[in-house]
């Protein structure tokens, strides 16, 4: 079987593709994939400090790092019996000893994250699972500006016009089908999406 | 039966009245929400007020998006004053509050053109908040906490309102759109003011604002025990919605 970038899979469980599932349960765990790869992401950049992060910096990623093993731990638990496994998550193309590398891929995390937010909100159809979701997105965009300020200080990037439109003053809103080809970059198994609704 | 006793009846079976009057305030049709000024009000105004106070009773879609537009108002009138305000914002982050500002006006011009005809007007705002504030526009930490303190209620308002729009996918994702906007600008703001990006607890000013935001619990997860993450460091990771009430409780003395 092959991977996302057709190359063979290697590794455990990398030859069992993942079915996210349909309905609320289908978008809850497409979240709790997104937030096992934020939390896994900061979990290995706390552990791996890049060469020079400042103390500032440190304290910023390590709660960043706590907020979204806070939100997969929530998903693991909310979703009970109904939650896809632990995935098999790397990151190529990173590298961790890189300041760059390290901020630049946190934004695109936290940006794809708040999208996906965005994007979700309407396929919910249990309220309770969309105020759920409101409560995680802004904290996601939150960590998104904070990025952002990080990589270009006193700029306008932290609601920069590369991701919130100027005409409109609107964050991105993207469908699971718009998200799903970046996340599976890196994730070992194969994402199953194709049963998420889509209205 | 005179319109005060009316009132005085309603109130006795629904101790929210007033409240639910303040709502019509915003449509202007009323310039105080006091019990004189209701009591003297026309009968007929009355009706209609009452009618339409109960008919909408804060949850349809177009009473959420003249809610939203009022707090727009607000923040743009906000950030275009400060912007004009000689020697207020410091060179360098003058860029993050033009953007800012950008957005803010974008968002009134949006709700306004999505409610055509239903749009209610911009009120009349007072940003020292009654005398709270006198140095709003001439000290730069002043009006720093009070954008901190717009951004972050912003945040709570549109969140609260996500389920009053589940009806209307469209109008639900634009609300989403600006709702992570507005926590972008919150969080650039907190850091000028020394604080995380992100809401610690009820840790803020003023206290209405943060007003539950410590909830550590989401549904019925006990996230710290899962975690082993302090309960405060959890209240991070959850922003908390707050009510309408909450809301305008919130905003209201800076309308003149």
């Amino acid at each position: 079987m092959l991977g996302p970038d057709g190359a063979a899979r290697t590794g455990i469980g990398a030859d069992v593709d993942v079915n996210l599932g349909s309905g609320d349960v289908g978008i809850l765990n497409y979240a709790y994939a997104l937030e096992q790869l934020e939390a896994t992401f900061y979990e290995r950049v706390v552990a791996n400090p890049y060469s020079g992060m400042s103390a500032m910096e440190r304290s910023i990623l390590m709660d960043i790092r706590d907020h979204e093993v806070a939100h997969r731990e929530f998903f693991k638990a909310a979703l009970g019996s109904a939650a896809i496994p632990a995935l098999a998550i790397d990151f190529p193309g990173v590298n961790f000893n890189s300041r760059d590398s390290i901020l630049q891929t946190a934004r695109t995390f936290e940006d794809l994250g708040v999208a996906a937010y965005n994007g979700a909100g309407q396929l919910l159809a249990d309220m309770r699972n969309l105020n759920t979701a409101g409560k995680i997105v802004s904290v996601e965009a939150r960590h998104a500006a904070i990025i952002r300020e990080l990589l270009s200080p006193n700029s306008r990037a932290f609601a920069g016009d590369d991701v919130v439109d100027p005409a409109t003053g609107l964050d991105k809103a993207m469908k699971p089908g718009e998200v799903a080809p970046t996340a599976q970059t890196f994730i070992k198994q194969g994402l199953i999406a194709s049963n998420l609704p889509t209205m | 039966m005179n319109l005060q006793n009316i009132l005085h009846e309603i109130e006795q079976v629904d101790g929210e009245v007033y409240d639910r009057l303040k709502h019509v305030t915003r449509r202007h049709m009323f310039s105080s929400i006091t019990k004189k000024a209701l009591s003297v009000a026309a009968p007929a105004v009355m009706a209609t007020a009452l009618n339409k106070a109960y008919a909408q009773s804060g949850s349809s879609v177009t009473d959420v998006l003249n809610f939203a537009l009022t707090l727009e108002y607000l923040e743009a009138e906000f950030y275009n004053r400060g912007l004009a305000a000689g020697g207020l914002i410091p060179a360098q982050y003058r860029d993050l509050f033009d953007q800012i500002r950008k957005h803010e006006d974008a968002h009134v011009a949006l709700l306004r053109g999505a409610l055509g005809s239903a749009a209610v007007a911009k009120p009349n705002f007072d940003f020292t908040a009654k005398g709270t504030f006198p140095t709003v526009f001439t000290n730069f930490q002043t009006f720093s906490a009070v954008a901190q303190a717009f951004e972050d209620t912003g945040v709570r308002a549109y969140k609260g309102q996500a389920a009053n729009l589940m009806s209307n996918d469209a109008v639900l994702t634009i609300a989403l759109q600006i709702h992570s906007v507005e926590a972008r600008h919150a969080a650039r703001v907190r850091m000028l003011n020394n604080a995380k990006g992100w809401i610690v607890g009820m840790e803020g000013f003023p206290g209405a604002v943060y007003a539950g935001e410590q909830a550590a619990r989401e549904r019925e997860v006990n996230v710290a025990g899962l975690t082993g993450q302090t309960e405060m460091k959890v209240s991070e990771a959850f922003d908390e919605p707050l009510t309408k009430e909450q809301v305008l409780a919130i905003a209201t003395p800076f309308i003149a």
